[in-house]
């Protein structure tokens, strides 16, 4: 009902289409922050699980509420079965948050010896660039990801993206993380070491000894000298970083992996949407669908105009019998006097004397106003997402309908994608 | 006595030179940033007297677009004059100009800073050590506030100006960031014992924990906003930096008065049949019409209730709260202006 208004049939993304086919391996919810990535990757996971599937949904920072409702109690690490949900189509959800450092960590232990491991554990440096947020929680995302993947024990994988600014970190960052963990920079820092300034170092003596020289004036001494141990003990798992991210870069680019961009009806976060749309098809990457997330769509069959002058029409009339003071006062525009108790009971003080005819007008005509200011809002969204459809035409796309109250439960995931069909 | 204010004593915050606004993604932060710089630069006692720069530093152009204007280099550009003449500037720091910027300024490092950049040195600096990146940022931001007047390349209204800027703005990155963000000293503690980075970081965290800094948390009247929100003051809080005000952003209007919220806040409390009537005198008394409303009311009432409660946990911060209206047709320059006249009557600027 609600796609209808906006989009012709051949927009519409077909969402069980996508999650019903084995053929679907991967979903990836990206978007920029506050758009409502974790709650579509939760509500797609859990409608996937209960038409039948084995999914597992990666969630990166979800709300409180959410997160218990889903079950995760705990940054862990770990995904853990969500009860509530209906398993008569054989399906099953897993869920679980994921801890950055904890999964960087874990690389570490798993690549190096002990004494290594425990070296580039304790190492600052180490610490300083496992638990930020320059990369780090991008790239952790996706190894976790190749992870889930390879342990097979889910038919489908839901992904949520890091809350980023910007949607393309999500693509870009483990690879600027990679290029640096293998780069350049560092093959000069443990030159030294490796090699007692012996062979291909000979080729950037000149440079050398000017950016150590200024990397020790800027940085201090000391950084430079944990930057070279962190190298060095990393040493073992050179390669590596860079060949697990594109590994997972490669998996996101299979037939398999579907990306699905949410945005919400507003020109910032339709913007990111565009950049991310036109990313995914230069690198190849398989788009599914937009989802249009909090779309205010007017109840009433009713354009704003005529519920205004309807409105303005009912109070006016009110106004003779003069109840102007607690109209105006009802119909306050500043929405903390809700607060304020005492001018509030004025105004119902007031009411009471009214005339049961004029509280029904006056009831009447604060709802049309509402109506007015959603059809408003509407129209506006509208406008917006029709800009965006119409330069990237082909993108098939879902509307979520914007909730009265926030969602935090299993039944709130049902409804947002239930409203939506 | 510094320009911090003869005329603006009406602000709650009118000690405060550097204004750091933070919040939730998607809850307006450069929106409200922008309508900031405009409310401060507004008021000056005489035609053109305040100045406010506005400073971005996540990259994202989000000030140039906020403006209308083409994107801003890495240079100071006025981007808004205020109707008292009051000048808005804009600067988006990048972290990597600032750090050659910085090198040029305090080692004269020509070539030496040629070859860092050949090296990826300069890209590991600003891009993977965050500590460092974030000190480059905050630090160019401090240098703005201390920033001293130069009356001979200004105007005549220079003259009795102490500092080039009344006041800094920063578009700060989101709440969940901020505090790691802002607290630099203890970001590079472990990295960078000694050395200028050291000392810079030491500089910038007597700017950012004196009282001439507040750090303002943009947030909207739903469950994780506030939450974070909440959160991100009282861990700014434990950090020893100032927690500014609580800006609600998008509040709606309330068309109801209290008693009906709550009855129209529970499942049938809406007399349909009074609906009805009322809708009658203007020919609208269709069933659908009805239903629809009414559906639209119950809503509405729930949404009402829920931010309330939102408001008050809000409030249990003890943080100054500032309301900012939904504006329906969108934020253009019109719709700043109203924003940051908003601000300005509820006492935040």
């Amino acid at each position: 009902m609600t796609a209808a208004t906006l989009l012709d049939e051949a927009r519409r993304f077909d969402l069980d289409r996508l999650l019903d086919a084995p053929a679907t391996r991967i979903v990836v919810c990206c978007g920029s922050g506050g758009v409502g990535k974790t709650t579509t990757a939760a509500a797609f996971a859990l409608r996937a699980a209960e038409r039948g599937r084995e999914v597992v949904v990666l969630t990166i920072d979800p709300a409180r509420r959410l997160a218990q409702s889903l079950g995760l109690t705990e940054l862990d690490n770990t995904p853990r079965e969500v009860d509530g949900i209906d398993r008569s189509g054989g399906g099953r959800l897993h869920a679980m948050m994921l801890d950055m450092k904890r999964t960087f960590d874990e690389i570490v232990l798993e690549h190096a010896d002990p004494e290594r491991a425990r070296q580039i554990l304790a190492n600052p440096f180490y610490q300083s660039l496992s638990a930020s947020f320059a990369g780090t929680q991008e790239y952790m995302a996706m190894e976790k990801l190749g992870q889930l993947r390879a342990r097979g024990d889910w038919d489908l994988i839901v992904v949520d993206t890091p809350p980023s600014r910007s949607a393309l970190d999500f693509l870009d960052a483990p690879d600027r993380l990679g290029s640096f963990l293998d780069g350049r920079l560092i093959k000069i820092l443990s030159a030294p070491a490796k090699m007692g300034g012996m062979g291909a170092f000979k080729l950037i003596t000149g440079g050398f000894g000017l950016v150590t020289g200024a990397l020790n004036k800027i940085l201090g001494s000391n950084l430079l000298g944990e930057v070279q141990s962190f190298v060095a003990a990393l040493d073992t798992m050179f390669g590596g970083f860079r060949e697990r991210a594109e590994r997972t870069y490669q998996l996101l680019q299979t037939e398999g992996t579907a990306f699905v961009v949410v945005a919400a009806p507003e020109p910032d976060a339709l913007r990111e949407a565009s950049y991310f749309t036109e990313r995914l098809a230069t690198d190849r990457m398989p788009l599914a669908g937009l989802v249009l997330n909090r779309v205010h769509v007017p109840k009433a069959d009713i354009t704003g105009e005529r519920a205004l002058s309807a409105a303005e029409q009912l109070t006016n009339g009110k106004a003779k019998r003069s109840a102007r003071k607690a109209a105006s006062a009802a119909e306050s525009t500043d929405p903390s006097s809700v607060g304020a108790v005492s001018s509030v009971s004025a105004v119902t003080d007031t009411a009471v004397t009214q005339s049961e005819e004029s509280q029904a007008r006056e009831l009447a005509a604060a709802l049309l106003r509402l109506h007015a200011e959603r059809a408003a809002l509407a129209r506006r969204e509208g406008r917006l997402s029709g800009r965006f459809l119409a330069n990237h035409p082909g993108i098939p796309v879902l509307e979520l309908p914007a909730q009265a109250e926030d969602i935090h439960d299993l039944d709130g995931l049902r409804t947002i994608i239930e409203q939506s069909l | 006595m510094t320009n911090a204010d003869r005329t603006r004593t009406r602000s709650d915050w009118s000690a405060v030179r550097l204004h750091v606004v933070t919040g939730k993604g998607g809850t307006g932060k450069t929106t409200v940033a922008g309508a900031l710089a405009l409310a401060l630069a507004a008021g000056g006692a005489r035609h053109g007297e305040r100045r406010v720069l506005l400073v971005e530093v996540e990259g994202r152009q989000g000030v140039a677009q906020l403006f209308d204007t083409p994107p801003v280099p890495y240079e100071e550009r006025r981007v808004a004059v205020t109707p008292d003449g009051g000048e808005v500037w804009a600067l988006a720091i990048d972290a990597e100009q600032a750090l050659l910027e910085y090198l040029d300024m305090f080692y004269k490092l020509g070539p030496a800073a040629r070859a860092l950049r050949r090296f990826g040195a300069i890209d590991f600096a600003t891009t993977i050590a965050p500590g460092i990146r974030d000190v480059l940022l905050t630090g160019k931001t401090c240098e703005a506030v201390r920033r001293r007047a130069t009356p001979e390349a200004g105007r005549k209204s220079d003259h009795d100006r102490v500092f080039h800027y009344d006041a800094v703005v920063m578009d700060a990155p989101p709440t969940g960031r901020i505090t790691r963000f802002l607290a630099v000293n203890s970001e590079v503690s472990g990295l960078a014992r000694v050395g200028p980075i050291r000392n810079q970081a030491d500089a910038v965290m007597r700017v950012l924990t004196s009282a001439q800094t507040a750090v303002h948390f943009v947030t909207l009247l739903e469950e994780m906003p506030v939450q974070e929100t909440l959160d991100g003051i009282a861990e700014l809080r434990d950090a020893g930096l100032p927690a500014g005000g609580v800006i609600v952003n998008q509040a709606r209007p309330v068309v109801l008065p209290e008693e009906r919220l709550k009855k129209a806040a529970e499942p049938g409390g809406l007399d349909l049949a009074e609906l009805e009537e009322g809708l009658r005198p203007v020919g609208l008394a269709d069933p659908d019409v009805v239903a629809a409303l009414a559906q639209l009311g119950s809503e509405h009432a729930r949404r009402v209730l829920l931010e309330s409660g939102q408001r008050d946990l809000l409030a249990e911060s003890g943080a100054p709260m500032y309301e900012l209206p939904l504006l329906a047709d969108g934020i253009d320059r019109v719709g700043l202006d109203t924003l940051a006249a908003e601000l300005r009557r509820r006492g935040a600027a």
